[in-house]
């Protein structure tokens, strides 16, 4: 056992010295590596700040009823009858035009219009949230409202958001596309050179095979080089992410402001960061071990 | 130690290198194959070493017929044997120490004992003072007794040497004679394919023509 572990170190060490014995090839091929892990990365970093803005806003599928301007209580009041008598309405929530006033008062940058303004130009309006909330049912039940007495205007509030997180499901699935694609990139960039390295060590491998090396022992070595360069791959690929965000983070957090809303860009966490070195050197690993796999029998 | 039952080995397309070659190699005795190029020497030493198998016949080593032993059991059998090979095979950007470390870091020896075998190996050869020196730094004679130090650093009860005065000047090959010979008196069973029979005196001689042993 002990001997084993001692293989181990010694295979990693020799690695890690014909990584070194090259340092500008080796830096070029970590650099390669690094850039296509970076890609899929920097995309969970960007996915990631997305999901926290769409998560601040509300993604409950809503409708929203605005009355004419010069309509009463009453048919208010008979609006909320029916939306609580309709058996496709979950809730209903009554919005006051006073109300509304009061809250648009009391929020930024529209007081001073809205206190020049000579009335109250906000409607009674109804937040409805419904059972079925599929876009064609929300869609049937708007062209219902619509239809209803003092009804002026239907609007399918959560449309945006909506689309927000169609968007972001996209993303997400172009994100593993990329992500397989770019693994693909590193499996062939280490099984092109492990293939080198083996036909380079070829004279070691003929002369360990007669002197009782088995293929583990022969195996070990190049497999701890492709490690190594998936893992150095990985690890460039997080420093550019981390790089990437702590210059973009100012600029996308103003252009946030803008929207009146939050946008804090922030570096793989601990989870995605360890996710991508173990995916990074298990790839390496992988492109080695296809490599061997091939190119042993030729050695 | 070892027992050659009518062993043949054909290569393709059809070559015959050994042709019922059959004899007996007692434990701590010493054989020397002998015969023109392309005799089949080298092959008998191939055979011996497991890196190639019989075509028909049996080919004994301690008991053990290598015909039937498994592929994946040939590395254990090979760590048993010390083999000098006719190109000596040294790893050139390796230093002597580490050349003759490999078989025990393949054996799994632990480092420090290692260590101390390395150094024996190499006084034992005369090249103690040399231990960092590359390969390319020795002359042939120095390197041909680096590859004997590589083969007996494993302690092995049976040395293969394949040629191992070949292309050495007539004091560098007495000299290896010498050093393969002293292995021998201290128990270790030698089989030497050689044309320079002249140089290990007094041993036991298998004279190989097209395959078969010449009376």
């Amino acid at each position: 056992m002990r001997a084993w572990l001692h293989h181990h170190l010694l295979s990693a060490a020799l690695a890690w010295r014909r990584l070194a014995a090259a340092p500008i090839n080796s830096l070029l091929s970590l650099l390669a590596i690094g850039i296509a892990l970076a890609l899929p990365a920097g995309g969970q970093m960007i996915l990631a700040g997305a999901r926290q803005l769409a998560a601040g806003t509300a993604t409950t599928p809503q409708i929203t009823v605005f009355m004419h301007i010069a309509s009463d209580q009453a048919a208010s009041g008979e609006i909320r009858a029916r939306l609580e008598k309709h058996g496709g309405v979950r809730q209903a929530r009554f919005l006051a035009r006073e109300e509304t006033l009061a809250r648009m008062k009391a929020g930024p940058g529209l007081r001073e219009v809205i206190e020049a303004l000579a009335a109250n130009p906000f409607p009674d309006a109804f937040v409805v949230t419904v059972r079925d909330e599929t876009p064609d049912a929300m869609e049937r039940m708007a062209v219902e409202l619509r239809k209803w007495p003092g009804v002026e205007h239907v609007q399918l509030d959560s449309a945006w958001v909506r689309r927000l997180d169609s968007l972001l499901r996209l993303g997400r699935t172009v994100l593993l596309l990329l992500a397989a694609l770019l693994g693909g990139g590193l499996v062939a960039i280490t099984f092109s050179i492990i293939r080198m390295q083996v036909l380079t060590q070829r004279a070691e491998i003929e002369v360990s095979r007669l002197l009782g090396a088995t293929e583990a022992f022969i195996r070990r070595p190049f497999l701890y080089h492709g490690f190594l360069l998936g893992l150095g791959g990985g690890a460039i690929a997080w420093m550019l992410v981390a790089g990437a965000a702590t210059w973009l983070r100012a600029p996308m957090a103003e252009l946030a402001s803008l929207y009146d809303l939050t946008l804090a860009l922030a570096p793989l966490g601990a989870a995605d960061s360890a996710l991508l070195l173990v995916c990074a050197a298990g790839l390496g690993w992988l492109g080695a071990l296809f490599s061997l796999r091939q190119s042993l029998g030729q050695a | 130690m070892i027992r050659f039952d009518r062993v043949s080995k054909r290569y393709p397309p059809g070559v015959d290198a050994l042709d019922g070659l059959s004899f007996e190699l007692d434990d701590g005795g010493m054989l020397l194959v002998g015969g023109h190029s392309g005799a089949g020497k080298s092959t008998l030493l191939k055979l011996v070493a497991g890196v190639e198998r019989a075509t028909s016949g049996a080919v004994l080593v301690g008991g053990q017929n290598l015909g039937g032993l498994p592929r994946s059991a040939l590395p254990y059998y090979r760590r048993r044997l010390g083999v000098v090979f006719q190109d000596q095979k040294l790893l050139f950007d390796r230093s002597a120490y580490d050349n003759v470390m490999l078989p025990l870091t393949i054996s799994g020896f632990p480092v420090r004992e290692a260590a101390a075998r390395v150094r024996a190996a190499l006084d034992k050869v005369g090249l103690g003072k040399r231990e960092k020196a590359l390969p390319i730094m020795l002359s042939g004679g120095e390197q041909q007794r680096l590859a004997i130090a590589r083969a007996v650093v494993g302690r092995p009860d049976l040395l293969l040497a394949d040629e191992p005065t070949a292309h050495l000047d007539a004091e560098n090959a007495a000299d290896v004679a010498r050093i393969l010979v002293e292995f021998n008196r201290v128990g270790v069973t030698l089989l030497v394919a050689t044309y320079a029979q002249e140089l290990f005196p007094g041993a036991r001689r298998l004279l190989l023509d097209h395959g078969r042993i010449r009376p």
